[in-house]
């Protein structure tokens, strides 16, 4: 029967010494443990979500290289199309050119060879002017070379004036 | 392996269900090893008392040095306080005598007459309070100091051997049976389940007190929890118990006292499991070693030990459960009388 009976004295003593620890540990342990859990599970969280994050980034960064070469890629490839096209392009334009420059050229040359023509021409004309003029002259002067000729000549001449 | 017990289990089980065989063979033969050489006839009940009980000195071994006298704190109408070493009952011959007009007598100190006496003597089970408070208190005290020192690192020493217990207790016990309130009343249940558990514990060493096994000390912690439990109740728990819901009003004279004998009920459940339990557990395992004074014999001697250490390691277990069950079920009170929603049934 003993058993069952309680104590007075350990009743108090064990209400006095648990509360004290009760208060001691909640102030000085749980608080400060409960709080270390709590901030490590926290941070273990944060530093998970973190990583996501980062993935999730890197997901959107690999996402952006891959967009940025692609349209690197469509940018060369406009752009050697319109270099081959601006090439072409002043490839017709010179051929353009020198045709027409050549065709000028030509159409000079042939102006200036029908003027030198002409020029050579009218040399020509001049020259056998003047030599048809250097023959009578010396075939005048051979025939009327001595006094007798010319006499005669110019009693023929008188006489043609005389008559007249 | 396949049929649950470990072969060592097994083993151990055979061995002492053998030692057992042999001690019922052979009782005429244990019984006349037993007689005659002692002079005092061994009381079991006495030896068994001695042990669970609660006394003024604490007997570590027989001898002039083997027992401690504690101090005995008196508080009567007449002579007020006194305080005394319990070494003053007993004379040269380790005699009880009277001192100061008090009389010790069967563990209990009374006045010579009669008239009325508080006793709040440091008894051995006081003794072994204090200790398992310091012991509580260094322990925890320098697991907090762990988490100050390694502010967000990893634990290490004996933090991380109680870290896990902890977070079982807040996440497995507390949280599961409060709810979302639980943080308040977390340092309540982490100091009751760490206080029982230390206890039941430390009672199992050879010459421990039987502090957690004390009907006072159980009376005390479900008394916490009875005030922790109704003055955190809330409307719902009061309305609960005063005006049933669900209840037609002709059974409510009926209902209502069971409710209201209900919130006592509570913690008597509680008180009486842990005292039981523990003492209980005490009670066989002293039970068994007094088979081996009864007897004897060799043989008691030794299926006694194998079975007393099998016992041992139950009460380990044993020490563990009760620590959570009575946690588990403050919790699960606490947690019915603050709940907010309640479902009609």
């Amino acid at each position: 029967m003993e058993l069952l009976t309680p104590g007075i004295g350990l009743i108090f003593w064990q209400l006095l010494i648990f509360l004290i620890v009760f208060f001691i540990l909640r102030s000085l342990a749980w608080k400060p443990i409960m709080g270390a859990l709590k901030a490590r599970e926290a941070m273990i969280g944060d530093s998970l979500k973190a990583a996501e994050n980062a993935k999730e980034e890197m997901a959107q960064i690999k996402a952006d290289n891959e967009y940025l070469l692609q349209e690197a890629r469509e940018e060369r490839e406009k752009m050697l199309s319109e270099a081959l096209k601006t090439a072409n392009d002043i490839k017709e334009e010179a051929k353009a050119e020198t045709s027409k420059i050549s065709e000028k050229m030509i159409s000079d040359a042939k102006v200036t060879i029908e003027n030198e023509k002409k020029a050579a021409l009218a040399e020509v004309r001049t020259l056998v002017g003047e030599l048809s003029l250097e023959i009578a002259e010396k075939i005048l002067k051979e025939k009327l070379g001595d006094e007798k000729s010319q006499k005669a000549l110019v009693d023929k001449f008188l006489k043609d004036v005389k008559v007249n | 392996m396949t049929k649950g017990f470990s072969p060592v289990t097994f083993k151990l089980l055979t061995f002492s269900f053998l030692a057992f065989l042999l001690i019922t063979a052979n009782p005429t033969n244990v019984l006349a090893s037993g007689g005659g050489d002692s002079d005092e006839e061994f009381d079991a009940a006495e030896m068994i008392n001695h042990h669970i009980l609660d006394s003024h000195e604490w007997h570590f071994f027989d001898g002039h040095y083997g027992t401690l006298f504690l101090p005995v704190i008196l508080y009567d109408t007449e002579k007020g306080l006194t305080v005394f070493s319990s070494s003053n009952f007993y004379d040269e011959h380790h005699n009880v005598v009277a001192y100061n007009g008090y009389v010790y007598e069967h563990g209990h100190i009374v006045a010579e007459d009669g008239r009325m006496l508080l006793d709040f003597s440091i008894t051995k089970n006081v003794a072994f309070l204090f200790l398992n408070a310091g012991l509580l208190l260094w322990i925890f005290l320098s697991v907090a100091r762990g988490y100050k020192k390694r502010a967000g690192q990893a634990p290490k020493g004996v933090q991380s051997f109680f870290e896990p217990i902890i977070i079982f207790v807040r996440d497995e016990i507390v949280k599961p049976n409060i709810g979302p309130k639980y943080e308040k009343y977390l340092p309540y249940l982490l100091t009751l389940f760490f206080f029982i558990w230390f206890g039941n514990l430390l009672g199992l060493l050879p010459g421990a007190a039987n502090l957690t096994g004390n009907i006072a000390v159980t009376i005390v912690l479900a008394f916490l929890t009875f005030l922790v439990t109704n003055f955190s109740g809330n409307k719902n728990y009061w309305k609960h118990i005063f005006n049933t819901p669900g209840v037609p009003g002709a059974l409510k004279p009926i209902i209502v006292p069971v409710e209201i004998i209900g919130i006592f009920t509570k913690p008597f459940s509680l008180l009486v499991r842990l005292f039981v339990a523990i003492t209980a557990g005490h009670i066989v395992i002293l039970s068994l070693i007094a088979l081996i004074f009864i007897f004897q014999s060799w043989a008691v001697g030794f299926g006694s030990t194998i079975i007393v250490t099998f016992i041992n390691f139950i009460e380990l277990l044993v020490a563990t459960i009760q620590a959570y069950v009575f946690t588990m079920f403050s919790s699960l009170y606490i947690g019915l009388a603050i709940e907010e929603h309640h479902d009609d049934h």
